[in-house]
C-alpha cells in the first residue's frame, strides 16, 4: 500500500482533479451570474456541447487552441440568445427550455460531428502547458498545479472577476435586484430584462469556454455528448455556492480530484470500485450541506419571469 | 391566475380558469388549444426538414419512415406502445409534484435504483411463486425503493428549506453510480462477460395483452395517470398540494401541515418513478446493465409541463413523444443517420411550443382588455 501515496499518485491525482475542475469552474461561474439575475440556467450543459463543437470545428480547421476557446465561448453565447429570446422576453418557462437548449444541442452537435468527422475521428495535438516559474517546481503538488494550459488560470480570472463585479460594481449591485427584486429594479430606473440578458449572454460565454476546455484541452477530440453531465455538476456547485464563487473552486476542484482518483489508482496498479468512488463527492456535499447549509438562500425571483405589466 | 406566484414562472394549474368559463367559450377555447398544439409541431417538423435537406437528406422520405414506422406500422406501433408505459408512470409522479412546487428532477435517479433492485430481486422470486404475487411484489418493491431514493431530499427540503433542485440532481449522479456499483459487486450474472443481472426469463415476464407484444404496463400507467388526475381535480388532497404549490405562506396560514405535506408529495412522486422501472424491466429489459440510465425522466419533465399537468393531455404527449422517438430511431437508422436527430426534433417543438404560448397568452389579454 505505500505505493498509494507515492509522487506518481498524487501528481496525477492533483493534476488530473484540476483539469477536471477548469471546465466545471468556467460553467460553475457563469450560472452563478445568471441565477443571481433570477435566470435558472438548465440548459447549460447544452450551451457547453455547443462551444465544446464550435471551438473543436476552429481549433481543427486554424489549428489554433486559443482561436478555438474563443469561438467556443463565442458559440455558446450565441446559444445562450435562445434562452434570452425565449424566456427573458416571450416569458417562457425556464426549465422547459433549459431541457430543450440541452437535447437540441446533444443532438445538433452529434449531427454534425456524423456529418463531417465520423470517417476520420481528428484529434488534436495535446495543448502545451505553462509552467508557472518556481512554482511549478514545488515537489509533488507543483506540477499537479502550476503546470497546465493556460487557460486554466483564466478560470482563476473569471472567478476573480465575477467577484469583484458582484462585490464593488453597480453591474453586480443590478444583476442582484434583477434576481431578487425585479420590479424595484424596474421603479429605480433599471432594467430587469437588459440586466437579465446581458447576465445570461455571460453564461453562455463562459459555458462555452468551459464546453471549449473540455473537448480542446481535456479530450482533444470531441465525440457526442463529449460533457458527459459537466453541465449539471455546475448547476449543483453554483447553487450550492449561493452566490460565494470561492466555493465554486473548492466544490470543482473536490469533484475533479474524486473523478481522477480512479486513473490515479489505475496509474498505481490498485483496483478500486470506480462507482464508489464517484459517489464520494455528492456524498460529501450532502452531508456538509446537512450538518452546516440548513438555511439555503437563492434569489427570490429565481425562475420567475419578469413581466413589467404583472404590477 | 396572473397573479399568484407560482415558484417556477406562469406554468400555474390551469383547470381553475377553465371552470369558470362559459361552454362554448370552453368549447372555444379547447378548439384554439388544439390549434395551438399543432401549429408547433409543423412549425418543427419544417425546421427538422431543412435540417435534413442541409445534411443531404430527403426529408419527405424520412418523415414518410417516421411515420411508417412509428404510427402506422404494427410492429412499430407496438414498440411505441409499450415505451409509453414507463414513460407515463414517471409523468403521473409528476403530475403529483409539479403542481404542488415540487422540483423533482430526479427521476431517473429514483428509476436506476429501483430498477437495478427490482433486476436482481425478479429472477431470485420468479420460480417459487405465480405471476400474480411475482408481480405484485416487484411493482412494491420498484415504488419503495424509488420513495427510498428521494427520502433524503425530501428530509431536507421538509426540515430545512434546501432547494430540492440540486439535491435531486445530485441524487441522479449517486443514484447512476450506485446501480452501477450494485450491479457490478453484488448482483453481477457470472456468466455473462458484461457486468449485468441475472435475466427475468420472457415467461415470467408481464403479461401480453390482445395477442400483441404489448405489456399491461400501459394499462398500468394509463390508470396511474387517470388516477393521478383526478386526485389532483377532484379530491381535498388534491387541492391542498395545489394550494402548496400556488402559495406555500397561505397554505402554512391555513393549518396545513407542510412537512408531512412535502414528504408525501416527495415519496408518492419518486415512487411512481420506481415503479415505472418495475414495470420496464418485468415487462421489456428483464435485466439491467452497469451504467444503465435510459433517462426518461428528462424526457418526461417537458412534456408534463407542456400538457400543463392535465392528465388526458398528459397522455396524448406521450403518446406522441414515443411514436416520434421509436419512429425516428428506425428512420435515422434507415438514413445513416445517427439517432440523435430525435433530439433536435424535441427541442425544435418545445420551442415553438413555448413561442405558441406566448402568443396564446398574448391574444387572451388582447380579448381581457377588449
Amino acid at each position: 500500500m505505500s505505493d498509494l501515496f507515492s509522487t506518481l499518485f498524487l501528481a496525477s491525482l492533483v493534476s488530473g482533479g484540476v483539469l477536471v475542475a477548469v471546465p466545471l469552474v468556467f460553467a460553475g461561474v457563469g450560472e452563478a451570474i445568471s441565477e443571481r439575475a433570477g435566470v435558472l440556467n438548465v440548459g447549460l450543459e447544452g450551451m457547453m456541447l455547443m462551444g465544446a463543437f464550435g471551438a473543436f470545428a476552429a481549433a481543427i480547421s486554424v489549428d489554433s487552441i486559443w482561436l478555438g476557446l474563443l469561438v467556443g465561448g463565442l458559440v455558446g453565447t450565441a446559444t445562450s440568445l435562445l434562452m434570452v429570446g425565449l424566456c427573458i422576453r416571450l416569458n417562457a418557462n425556464q426549465i422547459v427550455i433549459g431541457i430543450a437548449i440541452t437535447l437540441g444541442a446533444e443532438g445538433v452537435t452529434a449531427l454534425l460531428h456524423s456529418a463531417n468527422y465520423s470517417d476520420t475521428y481528428p484529434r488534436l495535438p495535446k495543448a502545451g502547458v505553462l509552467d508557472i516559474p518556481l512554482l511549478s517546481k514545488i515537489p509533488v503538488l507543483g506540477e499537479g498545479l502550476f503546470s497546465h494550459h493556460p487557460s486554466a488560470y483564466l478560470a482563476v480570472l473569471a472567478v476573480v472577476a465575477a467577484w469583484w463585479v458582484f462585490k464593488s460594481t453597480g453591474i453586480g449591485l443590478n444583476i442582484k435586484a434583477a434576481g431578487d427584486q425585479p420590479h424595484a429594479l424596474a421603479a429605480a430606473g433599471g432594467n430587469p430584462r437588459s440586466t437579465r440578458t446581458m447576465a445570461v449572454m455571460t453564461t453562455g460565454f463562459l459555458a462555452g469556454v468551459g464546453g471549449a476546455h473540455i473537448a480542446l484541452i481535456g479530450a482533444g477530440l470531441f465525440v457526442p455528448a463529449v460533457t458527459h453531465g459537466a453541465g449539471f455538476i455546475a448547476i449543483v456547485l453554483a447553487m450550492l455556492a449561493r452566490g460565494r464563487f470561492g466555493w465554486i473552486v473548492t466544490g470543482a476542484i473536490l469533484i475533479g480530484i474524486s473523478l481522477s482518483l480512479t486513473t490515479a489508482f489505475q496509474l498505481v496498479g490498485v483496483d478500486v470500485p470506480i462507482d464508489a468512488v464517484q459517489m464520494l463527492p455528492f456524498i460529501m456535499i450532502l452531508v456538509v450541506l446537512s450538518a452546516f447549509g440548513r438555511d439555503s438562500y437563492l434569489p427570490a425571483a429565481l425562475a420567475v419571469p419578469y413581466d413589467p405589466e404583472s404590477r | 391566475m396572473t397573479d399568484v406566484a407560482t415558484p417556477l414562472g406562469d406554468e400555474g394549474f390551469g383547470s381553475v380558469d377553465e371552470h369558470s368559463k362559459g361552454l362554448s367559450q370552453h368549447a372555444k377555447g379547447r378548439m384554439n388549444s388544439v390549434l395551438m398544439a399543432v401549429l408547433p409541431v409543423f412549425a418543427a417538423v419544417a425546421c427538422g426538414g431543412i435540417l435534413l435537406a442541409l445534411l443531404g437528406r430527403d426529408p419527405v422520405s424520412f418523415y414518410s419512415n417516421v411515420v411508417d414506422h412509428g404510427l402506422l406500422g404494427s410492429l412499430g406501433r407496438q414498440e411505441s406502445l409499450i415505451r409509453m408505459a414507463p414513460l407515463l408512470l414517471i409523468a403521473a409522479g409528476l403530475m403529483v409534484a409539479f403542481p404542488a412546487g415540487i422540483w423533482n428532477l430526479g427521476t431517473d435517479g429514483q428509476f436506476v435504483v429501483a430498477g437495478v433492485v427490482v433486476a436482481a430481486l425478479g429472477p431470485e422470486l420468479a420460480p417459487n411463486v405465480n405471476g400474480l404475487v411475482l408481480f405484485t411484489v416487484l411493482f412494491v418493491v420498484g415504488f419503495a425503493v424509488g420513495a427510498a431514493w428521494a427520502v433524503i431530499p425530501a428530509v431536507m427540503k421538509a426540515w430545512f428549506g434546501m432547494n430540492e433542485i440540486i439535491t435531486t440532481l445530485m441524487t441522479i449522479f449517486l443514484g447512476v453510480s450506485f446501480s452501477s456499483l450494485l450491479v457490478k459487486e453484488f448482483f453481477d450474472d457470472p456468466s455473462t462477460t458484461v457486468p449485468q443481472t441475472k435475466v427475468l426469463a420472457v415467461e415470467d415476464r408481464l403479461p401480453r395483452m390482445f395477442g400483441s407484444r404489448v405489456h399491461i404496463g400501459l394499462v398500468v400507467g394509463l390508470v396511474a395517470v387517470l388516477i393521478v388526475h383526478y386526485m389532483m381535480t377532484r379530491t381535498a388532497f388534491g387541492l391542498r398540494l395545489r394550494i402548496v404549490g400556488m402559495n406555500p405562506a397561505a397554505a402554512e396560514h391555513a393549518g396545513m401541515n407542510m412537512r408531512s405535506l412535502t414528504l408525501s408529495i416527495f415519496l408518492l412522486s419518486s415512487g411512481f418513478a420506481g415503479l415505472a422501472a418495475a414495470v420496464e424491466i418485468a415487462g421489456v429489459d428483464g435485466m439491467v446493465r452497469a451504467e444503465w440510465n435510459p433517462a426518461f425522466g428528462f424526457a418526461v419533465v417537458p412534456l408534463v409541463f407542456l400538457a400543463r399537468f392535465h392528465g388526458p393531455s398528459v397522455v396524448l404527449f406521450v403518446a406522441a413523444f414515443s411514436s416520434f422517438s421509436i419512429g425516428g430511431e428506425s428512420a435515422s437508422r434507415k438514413a445513416d443517420l445517427p439517432n440523435y436527430f430525435v433530439l433536435v426534433m424535441v427541442a425544435l417543438m418545445l420551442i415553438f411550443l413555448a413561442i405558441s404560448e406566448f402568443l396564446q397568452a398574448r391574444s387572451k389579454n388582447v380579448v381581457k382588455d377588449e
